[in-house]
């Protein structure tokens, strides 16, 4: 399969953290914290979906360029999903 | 929200260009990595009734409910690994139902098919309709309807066409791949979702102590306590009942025998790797109760809410009172979760003795309204919509793969091109899934049909294991005592069901509607006492016809009995990577939370 799943995987968590972050930048000391405990649920959350989205985006990123160096040899239908 | 849904589609689209003949569309090709499967593997799971069914139960139960985990799911996913993989894997058979037909014949392959497409059309149809009315409940979309200024009792429907069309869309262009990519992202979004709720909650409670201090009944906390007999725990089963009857019977035939599951790791590129799948899942599967039945422990504990007043100073010196008022249904619940209301008149429902009945399937719900703000809480809906969605993809790719090779294939329009199975795949995805809206839409016609439909699912279900078990590690076994042995072990489930009641319950949709002969402690009990019944009746009766009857010979029974077929060749693998080595780490930590949880 060409295509690597980190990679859309990642953009979308990167995205989700981005808005997050800004969108609890935006209202720090907000009223709409206090369901949360006071904790700036966006802000700290977001902050941690950007770090796991870039992570596995990067990850994907570099499976992909491995790949792409190392083209696997082709091997005879029938053996190559036997696996043994 | 809209982010994701595009994202959903947009990868439906990148892998539509790979599609190209029915294996791709079907088996993923047969390419994918282990880590993407496995975690497929206990997505295509996680659906609807294991995230709001796990809450609630542990709201309802305590940490009891763990059990479905730790001696139910996991020692099944590591035997299925260990053990059934190869046979599945190795034979070549493309779906459950094939690998029926392989090992003993034709009739048993039909039977199974039959009744496994219908179930899966139902249960995507459930959690069709589970979702609707949850959306409408929790008036996610109330909004947006309000502002477009459309009637709001157009939101069910809305809701149901929404997630068809999502479903219908990636699965349509990139079949089972494009299945099992969205079941990992809707994996990673329910982690995202929930694990902020549940470390919030916990600091809400105060901790781990503070969560022990505010249970009704202490040993909530407690997995083990009271075990020994049926009457000392929250549970009403014996040890016996839960080894047996869940440990063995219903997880065992569940996630050995259900194609919805095994598809995804019959998507893997080799033998190893199949038999990775369900290890690799057992591992986030073990930690699954602190994301799914802690936050129901949470709801539970936290305070009830009630009409309060504050009376602060403002800017300019005038003494203002706010009073939060809440609603009814919350005041009468315990905790986060609300007392049940009847759908027609709105009241409270009361047990016998005068006390509110909560509703438990709101526990998970409420706690992310409660906890959530603005922001944080559209990731966590979303984390809860995508739960019901990969619970229905699922379930539409095993039942467009299922129809269009054991039932179209073999039995409608033999010999034609691939091509023409391709496109035969594409229009079963759609007609599994008008069908699914169907069902949901005859949930809303009739209160009890889910109930009464996943009563005809255990009763079919039930049996199952015995049939594979006798078929894997037995060559004696044969068609016809595997044909009669299915169909018994689904009547002896139907009597005993008929015949026993749980304690508190009318005869009727609860059993003992022949006759009421032995009552149970919990439903529950009577749940896994059907299991037990229905699969020793299974194993005696196809053992016995077997017997009467000739079997296959051996040269037929080459790679799917276990006596006949040679053990995998792993000597080029170093012994840590082996699938043996990583199942018994993962007993080893099974047992040990057991331990710390007794």
């Amino acid at each position: 399969m060409n295509l690597d799943l980190r990679i859309p995987m990642g953009m979308m968590f990167t995205l989700v953290g981005l808005i997050l972050t800004v969108y609890g930048l935006a209202t720090r000391g907000s009223d709409i914290y206090l369901k949360s405990m006071g904790i700036n649920a966006n802000l700290d959350w977001g902050i941690v979906l950007l770090i796991f989205g870039s992570m596995m985006f990067l990850l994907g990123r570099a499976g992909q360029k491995r790949a792409a160096s190392a083209p696997p040899k082709p091997v005879a239908e029938g053996e190559i999903r036997r696996g043994h | 929200m809209l982010l994701y849904f595009v994202f959903v589609l947009g990868i439906g689209f990148a892998l539509k260009r790979y599609m190209k003949t029915s294996k791709d569309f079907f088996q993923a090709g047969r390419a994918l990595p282990a880590w993407i499967c496995g975690l497929a593997f206990i997505s295509a799971n996680l659906g609807a009734q294991e995230v709001i069914g796990m809450g609630a139960s542990g709201a309802k139960y305590g940490i009891a409910t763990s059990h479905f985990y730790w001696i139910g799911a996991i020692p099944a996913m590591i035997f299925v690994g260990i053990f059934m993989m190869p046979f599945y894997y190795g034979s070549k058979a493309r779906s459950v139902p094939e690998f029926l037909r392989l090992r003993f014949d034709e009739k048993t392959r039909a039977l199974n098919a039959c009744s496994f497409a219908v179930m899966t059309v139902f249960s995507s149809g459930i959690s069709m309709y589970a979702m609707a009315r949850l959306i409408q409940t929790l008036h996610v979309f109330d909004y947006l309807f309000i502002s477009a200024g459309l009637p709001l009792g157009y939101i069910f429907h809305f809701s149901i066409l929404l997630s068809a069309i999502i479903v219908l869309g990636y699965i349509f262009l990139g079949g089972l791949t494009s299945a099992i990519y969205n079941e990992v992202l809707q994996f990673f979004l329910i982690i995202a979702g929930f694990l902020p709720l549940v470390l919030i909650g916990l600091k809400n409670v105060g901790g781990w102590s503070g969560l022990k201090a505010h249970m009704p009944n202490p040993s909530y906390l407690h997995s083990w306590q009271g075990m020994e007999h049926a009457n000392t725990n929250p549970l009403g089963v014996e040890v016996f009942g839960l080894a047996m009857g869940l440990g063995f019977v219903l997880s065992f035939g569940y996630w050995c025998t259900d194609f919805l599951v095994i598809q995804t790791a019959m998507a893997t590129d080799t033998q190893e790797n199949a038999r990775r799948v369900p290890l690799i899942a057992a591992i986030p599967k073990m930690f699954f109760p602190f994301l799914v039945i802690l936050p129901g422990l949470l709801a539970i504990g936290a305070v009830t809410p009630h009409n309060t007043t504050t009376v602060h100073t403002d800017a300019s010196g005038a003494i203002v009172r706010e009073t939060t008022v809440v609603s009814e249904i919350e005041a009468k619940g315990q905790g986060l979760v609300p007392a049940k209301a009847d759908p027609i008149s709105g009241k409270i429902v009361l047990d016998a003795s005068g006390k509110p009945l909560l509703d438990y399937d709101l526990a998970i719900p409420s706690m992310l309204l409660h906890y959530f703000p603005t922001g944080i809480l559209g990731l966590g809906l979303t984390a809860l919509l995508a739960s019901f969605m990969s619970g229905m993809a699922g379930n539409v790719t095993a039942f467009n793969t299922v129809w269009t090779y054991d039932l179209y294939q073999s039995y409608i329009h033999k010999g034609a091109s691939d091509r023409h199975y391709l496109a035969m795949g594409r229009w079963a995805t759609v007609g599994g899934i008008l069908l699914s809206m169907a069902t949901a839409y005859a949930a809303t016609g009739f209160n009890n049909i889910m109930d009464t439909l996943q009563l005809v699912f255990s009763f079919v279900n039930a049996p199952l294991f015995a049939t594979f078990l006798l078929g894997m590690f037995w060559k004696r076994a044969t068609g016809n005592g595997a044909f009669i042995g299915l169909i018994s072990g689904t009547v002896a489930a139907v009597l005993h069901h008929g015949m026993t009641l749980p304690i508190e319950a009318h005869p009727g949709l609860h059993g003992g509607w022949i006759t009421v002969v032995h009552h149970y402690p919990s439903d529950m009990a009577q749940n896994f006492w059907t299991a037990i019944w229905a699969f020793s009746t299974n194993f005696l009766v196809t053992i016995v016809v077997s017997l009467f009857g000739k079997p296959k010979p051996e040269s037929e029974l080459v790679g799917l009995v276990h006596s006949l077929t040679p053990k995998p060749e792993l000597g080029h693998l170093p012994w840590w990577r082996r699938p043996e080595t990583l199942a018994i780490v993962l007993l080893v930590m099974v047992v040990t939370l057991n331990v710390i949880f007794r």
